[in-house]
């Protein structure tokens, strides 16, 4: 019986991968056998140490590509290395992103642009880039991540939320056109996971968020990565257009 | 370079023939609408083995523009 969830001679890319959720994907596909092609937007050398690390760890080709995702030049240098390298693209994770809070009145346009830019405009210019090498394949996976935000709303969150709603809706018409070439097109929507972009919250503040999930539990960086891996592997060729939400049952 | 060029506009837009290249602009004939604009640039990119640049692929408005933009990639 075959391994459905080998990613063995496939060729992933992920943005957003020198750290959290975008980092344990990377580890999770690595273990599975993928070839990675990892986009940080700054701090090469750490980039560097990560896909040194990944390589020696488990015996894959990693490739690490520094840009600003909001920018179309940085998805189109992720997907020509993977034809330059491989000829073919099967898994694009869209996980770069950023969280900047603001409440209504308050909210600086830097902010705004920067959070449409990069949660947004990244994973357009992301699908667009994948979608056309993946049509010269068999086909693909292309996941974005988005947010329990996206989906509920939340207060001083109307700028992330805006923006994560967005990939939820490109989503949904993506899977729908590139349906017929095979490429499916997911989002997964996560809840409170320990990232970075949680450990500046107030201990209160904190306290209150894991009070709202069912499970009552923060969700790790694995929980997320181990459903971008049943969307990137043939566990799911017949799941596309889908919200899959990773929130242990939170309530916003 | 023209041979490739042609059979994949031959394949891509499903053309008999092209007597008259003149007339293969994108949305101007039938056979060249978006999605075989897609269909017709996934072929080039096949042929000449690259990827083309977005602009590129926006420009490619006419069989004249394909021969100039895939010089670039010949």
């Amino acid at each position: 019986m075959p391994d459905l969830l080998s990613l063995a001679g496939k060729v992933a890319i992920i943005t957003g991968a020198a750290r959290g959720i975008g980092s344990a994907i990377a580890e999770n596909f690595a273990a599975r056998g993928a070839s990675l092609i990892l986009n940080a937007r700054s701090d090469g050398e750490r980039l560097d140490a990560y896909c040194s690390e990944l390589k020696s760890s488990f015996n894959v080709p990693v490739v690490g590509i520094l840009g600003d995702i909001s920018k179309a030049e940085t998805s189109s240098a992720l997907v020509a290395s993977a034809f330059s390298n491989y000829r073919r693209l099967d898994i694009y994770v869209n996980n770069a992103g950023v969280l900047l809070d603001g409440l209504i009145g308050m909210v600086p346009q830097s902010d705004i642009d920067e959070s449409i830019g990069v949660n947004l405009i990244g994973v357009l210019h992301g699908i667009q880039s994948a979608a056309r090498l993946m049509k010269r394949g068999d086909g693909g996976s292309i996941i974005n991540i988005s947010s329990i935000i996206g989906r509920v709303g939340n207060q001083g969150q109307m700028v992330y939320a805006s923006s994560k709603a967005g990939v939820i809706g490109a989503t949904l018409s993506a899977a729908k056109e590139l349906a017929p070439a095979n490429i499916r097109v997911n989002v997964i929507a996560p809840g409170f996971i320990d990232t970075d972009m949680v450990k500046q919250l107030p201990t209160a503040k904190f306290d209150e968020r894991i009070a709202s999930i069912a499970m009552q539990r923060i969700g790790s960086p694995d929980d997320i990565a181990n459903a971008a891996l049943f969307l990137g592997s043939d566990l799911s060729t017949y799941v596309t257009g889908q919200v899959l939400g990773v929130d242990g049952g939170m309530l916003v | 370079m023209n041979d490739k060029i042609d059979t994949v506009f031959l394949e891509a837009l499903g053309l008999d023939n092209l007597d008259d290249k003149s007339i293969l602009k994108y949305n101007e004939i039938e056979a060249w609408d978006s999605v075989a604009h897609m269909t017709l640039i996934a072929g080039l990119e096949d042929a000449f083995d690259c990827m083309l640049d977005m602009d590129d692929i926006i420009d490619m408005s006419s069989y004249d523009m394909a021969v100039k933009i895939m010089a670039k990639y010949a």
